[in-house]
Parts: C-alpha cells; structure tokens; sequence
C-alpha cells in the first residue's frame, strides 16, 4: 500500500497541475520542530514516520499514512482541531484546535516533506482583489452552480450539512473559514472525495468559497431560518409552534370566564 | 328532567317589531325576490355547544379561506410555465442563470413584490396548518365517537377532504419548480412508473413526454388553483351542511341528552367566537409568514436533474410516504421479462391506500362489530371506548414511526446516529411498537374507567389521611357531586353481540353462522375488560358503605396534620382542613 | 363547582331502570360574569374591547408606512440581519387581524349574554309520512315516464349515454407521446466526451487523482462551434440530463472487481456511472471515498463503485448503470457507447 501511494504521489507530481501559488517551506529546521511535534501528538496514531498504524491482526488502520496527504491536509485536520483525534471512530468531530497556528505550520511542512502532496494554498488563491464587482457576481453565480452540483448532496443547499452512512456525517460549513474550505477540497479529508485542481480548478474552488461566503452574509430575507435544515424544522414549527398557538387560543375561546357568587341586581 | 332553569333569550322584555329603518328596507328588498327570512329564521339562533376541542375544525376551515386569500394574490404574480428564459432580477446569486419562468416569477415575487414574500410563506404556513388541523379534528372526532351514525357520511367526507389537501399541497409546492420540490417530482415520476402495466404509459402521459418536460408545471397549476379547490369547495360545503342538518355533537352533561343541544346562539355568540377565531388564525398565520422563514427557493436554486440536497424532504404531510419509501427492502420481482417494482409500488401506491382505506371504513366497521344502530349525538370520552381509543394510539404510533423515518438522515446527524441502524430499526418498529401501544393505551383507559367507577362508588380522595385510635392509616372519600357523578355515569353500557351458535330444530346451523360467530368475537374482544358503570343497586350499595364510613369519621372532623389526635390536645371545635 | 359536601347527593331513581344508576339533574344554575354585575367592570371590559380594536387599526396603518418606507428589490432594507420588509409587513399585518380575533373573542366572553339555551333536536331520518308521500311521487313519475314498460327504450338511452364517457377518455390520448424506446436510451454515443458539469470542460486522464469524485455530463449538453453539437432546446436539455448525467471516480485499479464483460469498461483506475439512482431516480454524489461506497440522499440506497454499481443496502433494487469509458486519442475521456441498460427508475417493461 505504501508502494501504491508513493505511486500515485509521484504520479500526481508528475501529471498534476500546478497547484496554487502556495509554496512548501522547505525550511529544515521548520521541518525539524514538525518532526518534534509530531513524534508527541501525532506518531502514536500514524507512526514515527508517519507510515500508518495497523491493528494487530492486521486488517484494520489506528491510523492511516501521512506520506502523500500534504500540507493542505495538515493544515485543514489540526486547523480544524479535528486532529489529534480523541479517539478511533466513525469520524471525528471538529473540536477545539490544539496548536498554533506556527505549530500547525511545522507539522504541514514536516508531512509535507514525507511526500509530495497538496501545498496550503495562498489566500491569493480564493481572493477577490482586482476583480471587479461584475466579475465577482459573476463568479458568486458561477460557484452557486458549481456548489450545488458537487457539494450540496453531501453537506445541503446552504452548507448546514448532512448524514453519510454509518454514523459518519458531512460537515456544516457555516463556521468553516475560507482556506480550509479549500484545503478539504484539495485533500479529501476521511471520506470525503477529492477534489483534486484537476476536478474543480483554483478558480471554480474559489468561485465556491465566494458563493458560500455570499449566502452566509445575505440577509433573512424571510424571517428565521430555523436551522437552515428544509420541511423538517418547517413540519415541526408548524405543529409545535403553529398549531400549539392556535389549540391554545381555542381552549381560551371556549374556557369558562369568571364567574362570581354574586347575584345580579335589577336597577 | 327540569328544564326550568334555562333561559331562552337573556333580554328582560319580548322583542317587538320596529319600524323599519334604512337597512332595513334594503333587506326588504332582498327578501321579497329571495325569500331569505324563512330561511333565517331557523339558523340565526340556532344553538351550538362550547368545547375547545369543537373548534379544531375551524381551524382546517379558516386556514383554508387564508390559503384562498392569499392564493388568489400569488395567482396575480406567478407564472405557471416552464419555458427557458435568463433571470435578471435583484437576486444576486442567480442573476444570468437560465431557468423556468416558473422559478424566475417565484423570485420575483420573493424579490421584487413588496409583500410578496411575505404572501408566499402565508400561503405555506397556512397549508401546513390546514392539513395538521384537519388531521387533529380527525383525531377529535374519532376519539369522541362523532363519527357514529347519523355522521358516517360527514366522516368519509373528512377524509376526502385530507386526501386532496395532501394532493393539493402537494402540487402547491412543486409549482415553483424549484431544486428541493423537482426532486419530489422526478420521485414521484419514478412512483408513476413502477405501476404495473401502465407504468411508463402514465409517466409520459403526466409529464407530456420524457420528465421532466415542460407540461407538469402547467398541468399542476390547473390543477391546484382550479380543479382541486372546486372539490375543496364543494366537499366542505356540503361536510358544513350536514353539521348544520345534523347540529353538533355535545358532551354528555347536567340538561343534556340525545335529542337536544345546549350552548350557545349562533348570533351574536358564535359569530362573535367563530368569526374571531378566524381572525387569529388569519393573525397568527401572519405572524407565521413575517417571522418565519418558510421554503426559501433560492436557496435552492431552479430544478436541475444533476443537482440535489442532502436532507432532501418533502413538506411534512408527505413525511409518511417518505418514510415508507426510505425503509421498504429493495425487493423487485423479474418474471417473463417485466419488472415488478415491490420496493416502490408497495410503499408508494398500495400502503397509502390501505391505511387510507382503513381509516375511511372505521365507522361501519365499528357499527357491524358492535351491531350499534342507533342514533349517537352525546359524546363518548375516550376511555370510555377502549378498543377504539387504543386503535388511534397505535396508528398514530405507526404515523409518527413512519415519519422519524422520513427524516431519518436528520435524525441521524442531529443524534449522531448511524443511518443503517435508524432504517433497519424502523423496519420492524413499525410491526412491533404498535401493538405494545395499543395494549397499553387500552389497559390504560380500562383503568381510568376502573378509577371513575371507585370514583363514583367511594367517593373522591381528599387528601386528608385519618389514622384510628388502632393506628391504621386511611384517606378520606368525600362523596361527589351530583352533576359530577351525571357525568360519570352519562354513557352507555357496552353489549357484546351475540350471534353465534344460531342452529334451527335439527341442528343445522344458520347459513351466514361463520360471518357472525366472527362478528360476536371481535365485539368480544372489542368489549372484553371495559368496566362499566354501576347499576343504581351498586350505587345505592356505595352509598350506604360511604354514609357508615362517615359515622365512623364523626368524630374525627379536624384537619389531620396529626397533633390534634395524641390525645393531649382537646379536640373540640377543631375545622377540616380546607374548609367549606 | 363544589365538591365538599357534607351530606350525600340525592339519587333519583324514580323511574329509572336498573342500568342508569343516576338521573339528569337538568341544567346548572345560571351564575354571572362580574361583568354582568358590576358597571365598572362592564365598563373596563369595553374599554380593553375597544383598546384591542384601536391596537388593530394602529397596526394597519404601520402596514401602509413599512409597505412604503422599506425597499425590496437590488437594494433591500435590512434590520438585524432581517429582510425588513417581510418581517415588517408581517408584524403588522399579524397584529392588526389577532388584535381584532382577540378583540371580538373578548367582546363574546366578557359582554355577550351568556346564558345556555337548549335547542331540540330533530332525526336526520324524513318522517313517514314524507317518505310515503316521495315514493308515491316517485313511483307515478317513473309510471307516467314509461321507463319501467320500455325496456329497449331504457337499454339504448343507457348505452348511448354510457358511450359519452368513451371521447372523454379517447380525447385525453395526445397527453403524451408513447414511451416507445425511449427510456432505453439516452444522449450518449460512441466517442462522445465526457465534460465536467457546469463548465463544460472536457476531462483529461491526467486530471484525475485517486479519490477524485467528478459530476460529469455527455458533451452534446455544452454544444459549441468547436465540438459542433446542435443547439439544445432548455426542455431536451433537461431532459437529456435526466439521464445522462455521470459521476467519475478515480481508484486504485486493483479495487475494481468488475464483471464479465466490463474488464475494460475503466480507464486506470477511472469509472463512470449513472448519476441517477435507479430507486426513483435522484441523481447521486455522496461518494465515501475510503470505501468508495456511493449514498443516494433521497432514500439512502447505497452503491459500491467499485463493484459494478452494485446495491448494498436501501431500497434500490438494481445496480447503479455504468457507462464504459476509454480515453480518445488526446487522451479525454470519452464513453465506448451507450448505457446497455435503461438509466434510472425501473418500469413494468424493462428487462
């Protein structure tokens, strides 16, 4: 399986466009306090090299190898605080990020330098300078289409996510920021596809992350939105809430009034 | 039975004739080409009894004048044609984006009316609302036993009127031929097709061709704003009708019997009360539509056939079918080269219909089991027909399982669940659950009419504990009152239908024997356990129990936190506790 | 209503059989409302009447100003983070109509007279008399019509009107076209490329990755000079779609198990299916890539890619269709033919 990745990693260095203007550090002693870092928090898992951990019969992963995944990958897993992981399990939860931002940098760059894989992109990458306000709405449109074609089966129509099988769900993108979202298209994090430059282009990507920032920023046009989920929050409100509302006013309309003990007197 | 406590007019003096005023002449007018004065003069006081439960109807009703309302004003904006044309209206995120001229008119509308957004999530909320009412009187009527005879008619009628609302609802919110209600369309295509036969016949006839066309949203538009609201129309006149012929149910009650109605005139008070509720539920639908967000299809953006969301649901009242659909095994049959599509004809089409038809037959099945003919116009409460009662337990139980079911990839997300366990458990919840609900629901009402004949027989617990001079503990009954105790007794006392072991004189049994020894089982089985009321030796027996125990208490008069009775403190004058 | 008693209620039983162990005690004593006894509470009654109906006009007219005075359109006025003008119109307009409900319900309560009034009640059934008296009409109208003695008269006068209902029915033929084969096919050719959907790019092999999963359509739905595809109607274009749309998905080559018949049906690694669910036809994309197990959102039915679309668990009855693909001589990816089965929801007559 290593063989087979290192395969496809160099495969994907020699066919693959080129990926962004990001550019891996090669600086060694950035790779080096990587390397530290990762020998405490991460090699327990996905070992000292980085080359995975298997069960001991063999045919199950603690943790998968890290030769190939890339800076991007590093970046979007421990920038998320989805790594280190608590424990083994269908998925893992975006949780609390446990390192710096600089910490975070060390580790992308010492996996980075196990194999060639996906580079943090740079935020020239899915940023709007120098396009005009035409061509941004252009690209808001573009990358709507693009999201509900490739993402919205997954993770819904305004990215509140969705169920995979077997506990396993996709991620809400309400809260996620703009390069992460690039990088868990770049990588592929757990089950979720690729999508590779080649699959959707750094333009498409950033058309996408546009669009998503666009429907975040847009006004409720129509009131709350109760959980951005379709007729099922709807079906509720509208007996919970709407129906509740009106037995109530028909148990007031038909209660008995107050009454007294009094009697009347003619005048 | 006196009726000399009722009033019939709350006025001191006769009512006279006036001379007539300007208003008046002009409904001289109209009455001397229409007659209306004899038709008035039976209606307008006519009396009506007071219960909340009574006005769940009128719920169903003024949602549907609300849809009506607003409906007609959406009709002025939208534009029922699936015809290509390039949006270029103040929604950003679509602008340039080809799409139906269904879609793009629903933007406008959303966009571009002042109001009209605010119209569109009335005209939703107050579907949701008008089907849900429907469905809750449903549940009233049924539980009360409103459905019996004379009503039977007025209760298929009911539940036409559900049938279409589903239909109508459901042909409203596919008109904007958005992503999230095309996908219901493409599986309702789908539905269509795996009808034996006819199957692919009908698909392309719906749909004018291959789906999706350009015909269904048209045809759908005729659909839901002509043909259907006729039937709507019509069928909720004549269900108002015959409440009107028949006059309302009451409960059982002091000066209520079978052959009157005590309550209210219609004019002023129910006018007033029915006529208000209108207005609130009109109200609170506005509120609805201003606050909350409802169907936001641009979010969704126009139908595509390679575009979908996760979470894709159809609006709540569908939820069953869903859930049907969901949780069916992928069972097709392949014989002499057709294809038979049980994993989608039997939840789609034949399940619907069954468990429709079920609810529709109820009356006459419980009329033949029972072998009640006689005319019902009191009330029965709930407990006091068990089997029936336990029936609607277990069917909304099967409701509601069915719809978990239909959002189980919410429920998954939401509980951190995995989607395979959720469906697999449905599968057999929805066998196994009800028939634990209904066993508990009916040994629950059989209680609860245990409780009201001690009730009725022991009296009422106080509260207060007494202990005797020996130590024992005891709660003291007092006994109820006399308008209390009618109403626990007010019902009918159940008869089992004996039909069975009819044989003429030389053993030969009856030819339709078989049919009745059944029926006189399942009355048995309807029957058996109910507790009925006591008769007057019973109560009379209760009531001599009841009066000796209150010599024994005599004595004992005082509030009962105890030191009064360690015999240290004189207990003279001591009041209950409470008071009178 | 009392319940504390001292002494036992009287039981009537005069005249009672057996089973009805206590007689209708006839209507509760009528007792007043404060507000039938007390002017100044009549009068506060009024007045809250009055304020709720006051409430309601005050609203409307805030209806006519927000109608006025917030923008909908390029520009919306938004407030909180709200569409102003639907939150505004709704506000208003919901009070203005629950304040004149809650008014009137006030009005009945509070003010109206309250006393119960008894109706009596008549069967639903006609009288005797009455039915006696309709059929006899009815018995000397069927006599005088002659229907009864004429049966031919009857039996053609049946047939005839029975037959109206036959161009009813014949009339609604032009619907729809006849299926005929057209479920059985769909856009794709020989040759034809696929394109990434949307942009209508043409797809590379090298573009791919393993674990890339790409929503491609059949090339004749982004028609252009170069690639000399006609122009497609909006509608043909839909409908096309409906069942041409694909998903590739790129693997290790040593995954795919495929059947006999299909050993080249992929190109390194490269599979192409149908995206639309053979349930009741939604298209699917929700790939997990490690297991390469393809999840339909609609119903949940379940497919492995690698393993010739097969069903793993859901509702779905037959595998996912997949289209054989081979790279063209500049390396696109492009499909061998067509689908060689229909795409989509089964019917009565396939297979």
């Amino acid at each position: 399986m290593l063989i087979g990745l290192l395969l496809t990693g160099g495969l994907y260095a020699a066919f693959a466009p080129a990926s962004g203007a990001g550019e891996q550090q090669d600086d060694a002693s950035q790779v080096a306090e990587g390397r530290k870092l990762f020998l405490v928090g991460c090699a327990f898992c996905h070992g000292q090299n980085g080359e995975g951990v298997l069960t001991a019969d063999g045919k199950q992963q603690l943790g998968p190898t890290l030769a190939g995944v890339g800076a991007a990958a590093v970046d979007f897993q421990v920038g998320t605080g989805r790594m280190p992981a608590v424990q083994p399990g269908a998925q893992f939860p975006a949780k609390r990020v446990q390192y710096t931002q600089e910490e975070i940098d060390a580790l992308a760059a010492y996996v980075a330098s196990l194999a060639p894989g996906p580079a943090i992109p740079a935020e020239s990458d899915y940023s709007t300078d120098g396009m005009t306000d035409q061509e941004k709405e252009e690209a808001i449109v573009r990358g709507g289409q693009i999201f509900l074609t490739n993402c919205s089966a997954c993770h819904n129509f305004e990215g509140s996510g969705g169920a995979m099988p077997n506990g396993k769900m996709a991620a809400s993108l309400r809260n996620a920021s703009e390069r992460h979202i690039y990088e868990a298209m770049l990588s592929g994090p757990g089950e979720m596809d690729v999508f590779s430059n080649g699959n959707l282009t750094p333009d498409e990507k950033r058309d996408v992350i546009l669009y998503l920032q666009s429907i975040k920023e847009a006004p409720k046009y129509g009131g709350f939105s109760m959980g951005g989920i379709g007729p099922v929050s709807e079906g509720m409100f509208a007996w919970l809430g709407g129906m509740g509302v009106l037995v109530g006013f028909a148990v007031w309309i038909a209660a008995h009034t107050t009454r007294t003990s009094k009697e009347k007197v003619d005048a | 039975m006196s009726f000399d406590k009722v009033a019939n007019t709350n006025a001191k003096t006769a009512a006279t004739a006036r001379k007539p005023s300007r208003g008046a002449a002009a409904v001289e007018w109209a009455d001397d080409r229409l007659g209306l004065a004899t038709l008035a003069k039976k209606q307008l006081r006519k009396v009506f009894p007071d219960h909340w439960s009574f006005m769940l109807g009128e719920i169903a009703l003024w949602s549907f004048v609300v849809l009506l309302v607003t409906g007609v004003f959406l009709t002025l904006w939208f534009k029922p044609s699936m015809a290509e044309v390039e949006y270029m209206g103040s929604y950003d995120q679509l602008r340039g984006i080809h799409m139906s001229e269904a879609y793009a008119s629903t933007l406008d509308i959303s966009f571009d009316v002042r109001g009209g957004l605010l119209l569109r999530q009335m005209h939703h909320w107050s579907a949701m609302l008008f089907i849900a009412a429907m469905l809750v009187h449903m549940m009233r009527v049924f539980l009360t036993g409103a459905f019996r005879k004379p009503r039977e008619l007025n209760w298929i009628i009911g539940g036409t009127l559900i049938l279409l609302g589903i239909v109508e609802g459901f042909a409203g919110y596919s008109l904007p031929d958005d992503l999230l209600s095309g996908t219901g369309l493409r599986i309702a295509d789908g539905l269509v097709k795996a009808t034996p036969v006819l199957g692919s016949y009908m698909s392309f006839f719906m749909f004018g061709g291959e789906f999706p066309g350009d015909d269904i949203i048209p045809r759908l538009y005729t659909v839901h704003v002509l043909l259907i609201p006729a039937l709507l129309l019509a069928l909720i006149g004549a269900h108002m009708l015959l409440l009107v012929y028949h006059k309302h149910t009451q409960w059982p009650g002091p000066g209520r019997t079978n052959d009157n109605v005590v309550g209210y005139p219609l004019l002023p008070v129910y006018m007033a009360k029915a006529g208000g509720f209108f207005f609130i539920v009109f109200g609170v639908t506005a509120l609805m539509g201003g606050l909350l967000s409802i169907n936001p299809v641009w979010k969704y953006g126009p139908y595509d056939p390679s575009k979908v969301t996760a979470g894709s649901q159809p609006d709540w009242y569908m939820g069953i079918a869903e859930g049907l659909l969901r949780i069916m095994p992928g069972w097709e049959t392949h014989i002499w080269g057709k294809t038979i599509s049980w994993n989608v004809f039997l939840p789609g089409q034949i399940a619907p219909i069954v468990l429709l038809t079920m609810v529709l037959a109820w009356p006459f099945l419980e009329a033949w089991v029972t072998g009640d003919k006689r005319v019902h116009h009191l009330l029965q409460r709930p407990r006091n027909a068990p089997t029936r009662t336990a029936f609607l337990a277990a069917m909304i139980t099967v409701y509601g399982l069915l719809w978990a079911a239909g959002g189980n990839d919410i429920l998954a997300v939401k509980f951190h669940q995995s989607l395979e366990m959720i469906s697999y458990f449905m599968r057999g919840a929805i066998f196994v659950i009800p028939p634990i609900v209904f066993v508990i629901t009916r040994r629950w009402c059989i209680s609860l009419q245990r409780h009201d004949n001690e009730t009725l027989l022991h009296g009422y617990e106080t509260g207060v504990i007494m202990r005797s001079p020996e130590g024992g503990y005891t709660e003291r009954h007092l006994p109820v009152n006399e308008e209390r105790a009618y109403k626990l007794t007010a019902r009918d006392r159940d008869e089992v239908y004996d039909g069975a072991g009819e044989t003429d004189a030389n053993g030969v049994a009856a030819p339709d024997s078989r049919v009745k020894r059944l029926r006189s089982r399942l009355s048995t089985a309807m029957f058996v356990n109910n507790v009925q009321k006591p008769t007057v030796e019973e109560l009379e027996d209760g009531h001599h129990h009841a009066e000796h125990e209150l010599e024994l208490e005599e004595g004992l008069d005082h509030s009962a936190d105890g030191h009064q009775f360690d015999g240290r403190h004189s207990i003279e004058g001591e009041p209950l506790r409470g008071g009178h | 209503m009392s319940d504390n008693q001292d002494t036992l209620p009287e039981i009537s039983t005069n005249g009672l059989p057996a089973e009805e162990p206590i007689a209708n005690p006839g209507l509760p004593a009528h007792t007043w409302r404060p507000t039938d006894i007390d002017p100044a509470a009549e009068k506060r009654a009024e007045r809250q009447v009055a304020a709720l109906f006051g409430i309601s006009m005050i609203s409307t007219v805030l209806f006519v100003v927000a109608f006025f005075a917030f923008k909908v359109g390029d520009e919306p006025t938004v407030v909180g983070g709200f569409g102003a003008s639907t939150v505004a119109l709704g506000l208003t307009f919901g009070i203005a109509l629950l304040a004149i409900g809650v008014g009137v319900i006030q009005w009945a309560r509070k003010l109206m007279g309250d006393h119960e009034i008894v109706e009596m009640r008549h069967p639903a059934s006609s009288s005797p008399e009455d039915r006696e008296v309709t059929l006899t009409q009815l018995a000397q109208g069927l006599d005088e019509s002659g229907i009864g003695r004429r049966p031919l008269v009857r039996n053609t006068l049946l047939g005839a009107v029975g037959l109206l209902g036959v161009p009813m029915i014949v009339a609604l033929r032009d619907l729809g076209p006849l299926p005929g084969d057209k479920l059985y096919h769909t856009i794709w050719t020989k040759g034809m490329r696929v394109v990434r959907d949307v942009v209508g790019t043409p797809i590379h092999v090298s573009d791919l990755q393993i674990g890339d999963l790409l929503n491609g359509e059949p090339e004749a739905l982004f028609p252009s000079e170069e690639n000399g595809y006609p122009e497609l109607s909006g509608v043909d274009s839909q409908i096309a779609k409906s069942k041409g749309a694909v998903i590739l998905h790129r693997m290790e080559p040593s995954e795919i198990t495929p059947s006999k018949g299909r050993e080249n049906w992929s190109v390194q690694g490269i599979v192409a299916f149908s995206k639309i669910c053979t349930h009741v036809g939604c298209p699917i994309s929700l790939n997990e890539q490690q297991s390469h197990h393809l999840l339909c959102p609609c119903h949940q039915s379940t497919f492995d890619l690698a393993d010739n679309g097969r069903v793993l668990f859901g509702p779905a009855a037959r595998s996912l269709p997949q289209l054989p693909i081979e790279v063209d001589d500049e390396g696109y990816l492009v499909a061998q033919s067509d689908f060689t089965e229909p795409v989509g929801p089964s019917f009565w007559e396939r297979d």
